[in-house]
């Protein structure tokens, strides 16, 4: 797209030539650049993917002789518990990685859920104005009058402990960031003379919406995503540690913590291991958005 | 003013009551019988019959409606059935609670955050400023309830200098008040910083060095006034949000407050309980709001026109 642009200026010499290789050079480096903030974000992909292949969990088994083994001890089948043992002999190491797997899976559910509602109600309401606007913010506003982990403690609460509900919970009461940053986007849109030339050449309104309209609203619907990918993790956390979260037989990072909190006194890698892994994550994902912001937005 | 003070009133008005059918719709749309569910499974088909009864659950869902709305207007919520008296008067002093760690972890936050923030802004690029963003990055992205936990391992458990849980004394607070603060530390100290540094390099900043100002003037008297505004604003909604924040901290730490209260509703399936324990909150929530954007008007007279 940006090359093309360049190529596209009339050149007067070498010198026009000269720059716009130094700015497509410049434009290369800092994709690189983004590329290697994504690391750690791809590490935690894969690992939610392929850590729970290559590392047993059975929810059910007990193993008494391991039972609250400290970080590197062999256990008594020979393998290493790199994060040592809970207190019924289960691998923390396994439990982090399910828990991996459950963070990706309502991370990335609720972002698509949460989007999607928010784009089409957003852009709905910023295109038609009137009553549907209307309506639509208000309901916005209502929801945005409870903190926002209450009204997902309130559903995930009535509706019971299960990763389907918490992601249900979690989208139902993250939509509206989206949705307002849609309409708002919709509205700028709808004003551009690009948009203006499609109407007065007849393009109709779904064809000025789907082809004009939404494409200039994913920019900065991506940028809230990576804000709100990391408000999502770590709620999903807090109802799972409130025993809302995932289901008993489902290790969470947040029901895992809860777990280790009776251990303190003996068997503090309970605790401390998943949190350490959903505090890397929420980091790392809060820094790669801070650098994506960057990138499709140089102005800000 | 007194126009818009009349619009905005009326506007928090329709939000609370919005607010208040989300409540009521969450509880009884939900799928499942809440009587039941209260009861147990240990309960005959008669007990959940006389519980339904009780509660008014046997009612028609616009019937319940109307009931609902009188209660809540009346500020009449009954007894609750877990703990088995007045839910008002219960509610009233965990309330207290939450005020009392809410506003400790306020100061905290105001107090860390904006020495921390100018820090950075005057040193812009250097060393300290990298080392304080990390910092705020960590507050925001460190969720609550493992960081109380990492606290309570380290000052209860192995230097034994602190409490874990309780709320008897001033060293029951510091703990959960410091976890509370950490997000708003977070938030504001980048706030500070980018505010400070937008008004850094305007005409009359630079006109008050020019005029041979002490360092202190200059910043305290010229730069820090106008960047205030937003950052206020910022506390004020971050005051509201302390308390959805407050429900983890308050159950890390087993501090009597309404957001434990809330959580203990739950496990024990008091669904009446839940409903006040929710409501409350919201109610203290949008309160502060509207006492924020006030406020907002009254500092920036421009607003009010709008």
């Amino acid at each position: 797209m940006t090359r093309q642009t360049y190529e596209a200026l009339p050149s007067s010499g070498h010198n026009e030539i000269a720059r716009g290789q130094s700015i497509d050079r410049a434009l290369r480096s800092r994709r690189i650049r983004l590329m290697l903030w994504s690391l750690p974000v791809v590490a935690f992909i894969v690992a939610a993917i392929v850590g729970p292949m290559i590392t047993e969990y059975n929810p059910v088994q007990v193993r008494l002789p391991d039972r609250l083994e400290s970080p590197g001890t062999i256990t008594s089948d020979g393998s290493r518990a790199w994060l040592g043992t809970d207190q019924v002999g289960q691998d923390v190491l396994a439990q982090v990685l399910q828990g991996a797997r459950v963070s990706l899976l309502v991370g990335a559910s609720t972002i698509l859920i949460a989007g999607t509602i928010g784009l089409v109600l957003g852009t709905i309401a910023g295109y038609q104005g009137r009553w549907v606007d209307i309506v639509l913010m208000r309901l916005a506003d209502i929801q945005l009058a409870f903190p926002s982990i209450l009204l997902a403690i309130l559903i995930a609460a009535v509706l019971g402990p299960s990763i389907l509900n918490v992601i249900l919970a979690l989208a139902l009461t993250r939509w509206v960031t989206f949705g307002r940053v849609a309409r708002a986007a919709t509205l700028a849109a709808k004003e551009r003379d690009y948009v203006l030339a499609a109407r007065s050449m007849g393009a109709n309104s779904t064809r000025l919406l789907l082809r004009h309209i939404v494409p200039s609203t994913i920019p900065p619907m991506i940028v809230i995503a990576t804000v709100e990918v990391g408000l999502v993790i770590i709620a999903e956390a807090s109802l799972s540690y409130l025993g809302l979260g995932s289901p008993p037989d489902q290790p969470s990072w947040g029901r895992t913590v809860a777990n280790g909190r009776d251990y303190l006194n003996n068997a503090w890698w309970i605790s401390t291991m998943p949190g350490l892994a959903l505090s890397l994550v929420v980091l790392a994902v809060g820094v790669f958005g801070d650098r994506l912001r960057d990138y499709l937005d140089p102005r800000l | 003013m007194s126009r818009y003070l009349v619009t905005r009133l009326g506007y928090s008005l329709f939000v609370l009551w919005g607010a208040l059918t989300i409540i009521f719709l969450a509880i009884r749309v939900a799928p499942g019988d809440p009587a039941a569910m209260m009861v147990g499974p240990g309960g005959t088909e008669a007990d959940v019959e006389a519980l339904r009864e009780k509660l008014g659950l046997d009612e028609s869902i616009p019937v319940q409606y109307g009931r609902y709305l009188s209660d809540v207007a009346r500020m009449d919520f009954g007894d609750s059935l877990w703990l088995n008296r007045p839910v008002a008067s219960e509610v009233a002093s965990r309330i207290a609670m939450t005020a009392r760690l809410a506003g400790a972890a306020a100061l905290i936050g105001i107090a860390v955050s904006f020495p921390l923030g100018i820090a950075a802004a005057l040193r812009r690029g250097k060393v300290m400023d990298g080392l304080i963003s990390i910092f705020s990055l960590l507050g925001q992205s460190v969720p609550s309830f493992w960081l109380g936990i990492m606290l309570i391992l380290v000052f209860a458990r192995r230097l034994q200098v602190l409490p874990s849980a309780g709320s008897s004394g001033w060293s029951h607070l510091v703990l959960p008040s410091i976890t509370l603060a950490m997000p708003l530390i977070g938030v504001l100290t980048r706030l500070v910083r980018s505010g400070l540094l937008d008004v850094l390099y305007e005409d009359y900043v630079r006109t008050a060095w020019s005029k041979g100002l002490s360092r202190r003037a200059v910043l305290m008297s010229h730069a820090m006034r106008n960047m205030l505004i937003p950052v206020i604003t910022v506390i004020g909604l971050q005051l509201g949000n302390l308390l959805g924040g407050a429900v983890i901290v308050e159950t890390v730490f087993g501090w009597p407050g309404i957001g434990r209260l809330l959580v203990d509703a739950i496990n024990q399936r008091d669904y009446p309980l839940v409903q006040v324990a929710v409501l409350f909150i919201t109610v203290t929530f949008v309160v502060i709001n509207l006492l924020v954007d006030l406020s907002y008007g009254v500092l920036d007279p421009r607003i009010r026109i709008q």
